[in-house]
């Protein structure tokens, strides 16, 4: 218990003291899948299939609970992190959350991957009263504790970075012709929603065309031609990386300059600027809420140093670049925080409950500023962004650290 | 007008992409008959094959010479190792073989190279091409291997005895072997020759969609379509066929009101097949006469 | 290893599809029955939903198996029919309110009209332009789905999600119980139906269209309707297939139906052994189990185990589980004359 509060100690957040503190020296209480040794963690991941890129979170999870094992464990528990593969499919998400369930048991889910494998086992876990924690989708509907109190997102939504993208853009450039390239899928809708949400009443104006293409094109250089006829004076690339890439390569290839903004799932360094051509990204607009494994300016950053030591010890050979790397890493650790929190109460409802009273908290791989803050009303962890620009070799964040926090409409 | 024909020009260079694929497809039919699924994956893993090269150091036609040999040397493993025993099999056996190998290359690629896109070199810079921004000089040279490996199928096809002799084996067996062709080697030295083209395809495709392991799930969709319009025993039509699924759907995505865009696959698949159903050996093919 | 070198060495042992429908013995039949209506009562809730997901992909495996092993034709667009026959049961329950029973007899008809509309011009497709046609039906499926102009109805990108029904008149079974009984006997239904199409006329139009489509139409098989014929019978069985699994999945969306299902529809085609409509149960369980075997050996490498073990299955028995029950059925035919 000592150590616990030692713990909780050095962690700043003073609130977050409070809340260990009240629990550590109350009774211990379990709930299926917690034990005096271990806790039992379920998650689905697209191990295979056509989504199979995600599947280094699942894996980057597993390494870093690995290391969270070998320094001891939380609160003298250890990890059980048992995955298993959905392949993207919400018929095979319900089978195997119902496996970890019903048949291994575990307390609750974290960070199962995609909008339509969580959407279809929502409303199972809610009625089972088993926690769906930090899911790994940026819709907005994960932020509904009122219908679906077991259910919390991670991740800033979708909508809301793509409303600050509008509204950063009505302050800017107010007289902007706007073309929107999406991927024609929940999460191409879901920016497409927000992008026009943050225009606001000056949508139909402003947005002069809207081009969606499907995951299965080879190339997507027909659409950029077609975008370019239409002569607008800036290009919202709302794609996944390969897209991402392609799209800021033939628009230098084209000769044609407009002023284009990426989303942050295609923002990435290495896997996406750089294929496209550093000299062709030069002032691409994005925002940001965590670092860049590739990008040197976080060379010398304490949190960064911890992950790329934690790479080098637990995942050796890991693709640094890659983006989901990153995101897993911060989410495991948000995670452990709130278990360090739950102390000895491993019950549904308190992991619930300290998922939802996180205070300030800042994972490694967040930007600095950018910080995680939750209540029962407010189920939307990661809420801040920060635009940044692409220039030379990496991105190079300017004005202030914007809360993305808006009620969505 | 002008969006008429940048979008045709437009559709070319994508369609050069479908035509490379779709030879490598005619390749493997004119050998055993069927369409192999685990092409495309395939050529995307002789392509990381010469990425890897040309990581270590290998200079660019280095790498693609020795990308090509060993495609073709892998090519011919892989049917003396997993299809000759399936030879006397049911032929839905054997598509179920490619399925499973189209699993198998495409997870190890993975755990080999990752998933993150990379950047692959082109031998012919990407400025634009004769002042058209819209065909890159990459595209452009696209064009002419494409051109050329059909010019050398033509000849292998129609005047080597090697090429008469695949010919032979693949469609009347029987009669081959009568007249002491050994058909079983045919047929692995036709599965070497569409790993080799196939390398070839892609890596002329990769500078344009990047290299990842799911480089190639959209353009063997396209490349089949093409080699059916085209007809599949006809290595030109084929390449035509390319070219052709390239500009239909470019120009359905463009024109055609409402739906165009969100549906320009399913159309430009649609219109393939009520081609088929006029003409069903596809536009160059040749009719196969059924007797009893 | 010995069973199967014995089947090549006796090569007429197995033909390439049977020539007759073959089923069952009626002991068998008995044991499979009795193991289906009692294992529900021993075992989880969660391994209850993986029999009910057994069962309806047995279903649609069984419907690919009319059409290929029954008429000879090719599908890869079964995907297609099972999103139709899902979405059309989907939309019946969430936005008419109907019952979720009724909506089955409805999503196979809707699903019968498709496939008998689709097979007109799969009639002048055969082999591997049919192939085209079909894999171009199931690409273009999950784009039609999320076609805005019918976002009102099936959600769009976003899909429906679907009320799970309580079992009836107040019976003490869970839900998941309850959806396996009920589907196990609409199974039963539909397999009994299927067995008995196959030896009645039309079925036997349909083997002589497999074996000699020519030779069919000169004995005077009206080769274009019982070809399509055939594509509706099979597309309305896979609808119904489709409809059930909306209502165990409790969710339908694009995603749940593209080519990546009717593969596995055709894999377990062929591992259960084409044209052996009991043979559809064991290829479900082939799609079903083997997947999650592949990631319990390693998941950093699932695909390429499942690769590995669908090349074992296939070297071993080219033909699916036919050719085992065919190897059984001579031993025992043996051991009886000791």
């Amino acid at each position: 218990m000592l150590s616990t509060l030692r713990i909780a100690a050095i962690s700043a957040a003073v609130v977050a003291v409070a809340a260990t503190s009240t629990t550590a020296f109350a009774q211990k209480k379990y709930d299926t899948g917690a034990t005096d040794t271990e806790i039992k963690v379920g998650n689905i991941m697209p191990y295979s299939g056509p989504a199979s890129a995600y599947g280094v979170i699942g894996k980057t999870e597993e390494a870093y609970f690995k290391m969270i094992n070998d320094q001891g464990g939380i609160n003298g528990r250890k990890i059980n992190f048992v995955s298993y593969d959905d392949a993207y499919s919400p018929p095979k998400a319900v089978e195997q959350v119902r496996k970890l369930v019903e048949s291994d048991e575990v307390l609750f889910v974290f960070n199962p991957l995609g909008t339509p494998s969580n959407t279809a086992i929502q409303k199972y876990l809610n009625s089972k009263k088993v926690p769906q924690l930090f899911v790994a989708t940026g819709a907005t509907k994960w932020n509904d504790p009122k219908n679906f109190p077991w259910t919390m997102g991670w991740q800033p939504s979708y909508q809301s970075e793509a409303q600050i993208y509008a509204k950063w853009l009505l302050k800017e450039k107010p007289d902007a012709k706007v073309a929107i390239l999406y991927q024609n899928d929940d999460f191409g809708k879901d920016y497409l929603k927000g992008t026009k949400d943050g225009f606001g009443a000056k949508a139909s104006s402003a947005i002069i065309m809207e081009e969606s293409y499907e995951v299965s094109e080879p190339s997507i250089d027909g659409h950029i031609v077609k975008i370019k006829a239409a002569n607008p004076d800036v290009l919202l690339i709302y794609t996944t990386p390969k897209f991402g890439a392609q799209t800021i390569k033939k628009t230098a290839e084209l000769g044609w300059k407009p002023l284009q903004i990426i989303t942050n799932v295609s923002a990435s360094v290495g896997s996406v600027m750089q294929p496209a051509g550093f000299d062709n990204a030069q002032g691409v607009l994005s925002a940001a809420y965590a670092k860049d494994g590739a990008d040197p300016q976080w060379n010398d950053d304490p949190g960064m140093k911890k992950w790329i030591a934690f790479l080098d010890k637990y995942m050796p050979g890991a693709d640094k670049t890659d983006g989901s790397i990153v995101y897993g890493y911060g989410a495991a650790q948000t995670l452990a925080k709130v278990l360090e929190m739950c102390g000895d109460d491993l019950t549904r409802a308190n992991v619930m409950k300290q998922a939802a009273s996180l205070k300030d908290f800042a994972p490694d791989t967040l930007l600095p500023g950018v910080k995680i803050n939750t209540s029962p009303t407010d189920f939307a962890p990661i809420a801040q962004l920060q635009m940044q620009r692409f220039k030379g070799q990496k991105w190079e964040l300017f004005g202030d650290i914007i809360s993305g926090d808006v009620p969505s409409q | 007008m002008e969006l008429f024909a940048n979008q045709v020009l437009a559709g070319i260079a994508t369609g050069a992409i479908y035509a490379c694929m779709a030879l490598a497809v005619v390749m493997i039919y004119q050998a055993i008959d069927h369409l192999n699924f685990a092409q495309g994956e395939m050529a995307m893993f002789s392509t990381f094959i010469s990425w890897q090269l040309m990581q270590w150091g290998v200079p660019y036609w280095g790498a693609f010479v020795l990308t090509v040999a060993f495609s073709f040397a892998a090519g011919i493993a892989i049917e003396r190792l997993l299809f000759k025993p399936l030879a006397k099999a049911p032929v839905l056996t054997n598509v179920a073989g490619f399925i499973a190998l189209y699993a198998i290359i495409n997870s190890v690629a993975g755990l080999i190279w990752d998933f993150t896109i990379k950047q692959y070199p082109t031998p012919f810079g990407s400025s634009p091409f004769l002042g058209s921004q819209l065909i890159s000089t990459h595209q452009a040279g696209m064009i002419g291997i494409t051109l050329l490996m059909l010019v050398l199928l033509f000849f292998f096809f129609r005047f080597t005895r090697v090429g008469l002799a695949m010919r032979a084996a693949a469609s009347l067996p029987e009669s081959a072997r009568l007249v002491g062709i050994n058909t079983s080697w045919m047929i692995a030295l036709g599965w070497g020759m569409a790993a080799a083209i196939g390398s070839i395809a892609g890596m002329m495709i990769a500078p344009v969609v990047f290299l990842e392991p799911n480089m190639m799930l959209g353009v063997l969709i396209y490349g089949f379509a093409a080699a059916v319009l085209g007809g599949l025993s006809s290595p030109f039509g084929a390449v035509v066929g390319g070219f052709l699924v390239g500009v239909f759907e470019n120009l359905v995505g463009t024109y055609i009101p409402g739906v165009g865009n969100e549906l320009k696959l399913p159309i430009a698949l649609a219109l393939i097949v009520t081609v088929l159903v006029v003409k069903p050996a596809g536009l160059f093919g040749r009719a196969i006469v059924k007797r009893v | 290893m010995s069973a199967a070198e014995e089947v090549v060495t006796e090569a007429p042992a197995v033909e390439a599809v049977p020539k007759r429908a073959m089923t069952l013995g009626y002991g068998t039949s008995l044991v499979v029955l009795a193991a289906l209506v009692i294992i529900p009562l021993l075992v989880k809730n969660f391994i209850i939903f993986q029999m009910t997901m057994l069962l309806i992909y047995a279903l649609a495996v069984l419907a690919l198996n009319i059409l290929t092993g029954g008429s000879g034709q090719f599908s890869l667009g079964q995907s297609a029919f099972y999103a139709v026959g899902a979405y059309t049961s989907a939309i019946l329950m969430e936005h008419a309110g109907m019952n979720y029973a009724l909506t089955l007899p409805i999503a196979g008809i809707i699903c019968f009209g498709f496939g008998f509309l689709f097979g007109q011009p799969a009639l002048r497709l055969s082999g591997v332009y049919l192939a085209l046609a079909t894999f171009a039906l199931a690409t273009a499926m999950p784009q039609l789905l999320k076609l805005g102009y019918f976002e009102h109805w099936t959600g769009g990108v976003q899909g429906l999600v679907v009320t799970k029904p309580d079992a009836p008149f107040g019976l003490p079974m869970s839900q998941d119980m309850w959806l396996y009984y009920f589907t196990l006997v609409v199974s039963i239904g539909i397999y009994i139906a299927s067995v008995n199409l196959l030896r009645s006329r039309s079925g036997r139009a349909f083997m002589a269209i497999r074996d000699n489509e020519i030779a069919a139409s000169a004995m005077g098989v009206d080769v274009a309707l019982y070809k399509t014929l055939a594509f509706g019978v099979s597309a309305g069985i896979t609808g119904v297939a489709g409809g059930l699994g909306a209502i165990a999945v409790q969710f339908v969306a694009p995603d749940g139906y593209t080519i990546q299902l009717a593969i596995s529809l055709f894999l377990g085609m062929v591992v259960g052994g084409v044209g052996w409509l009991p043979g559809s149960i064991v290829g479900s369980a082939f799609i079903i189990f083997v997947p999650n075997i592949a990631e319990g050996i390693s998941k950093g490498l699932s695909g390429a185990v499942f690769g590995v073990l669908l090349f074992l299955v296939i070297f071993l028995v080219p033909h699916g589980a036919r050719q085992v029950a065919i190897v059984a059925q001579q031993l025992i035919a043996k051991l009886k004359k000791n």
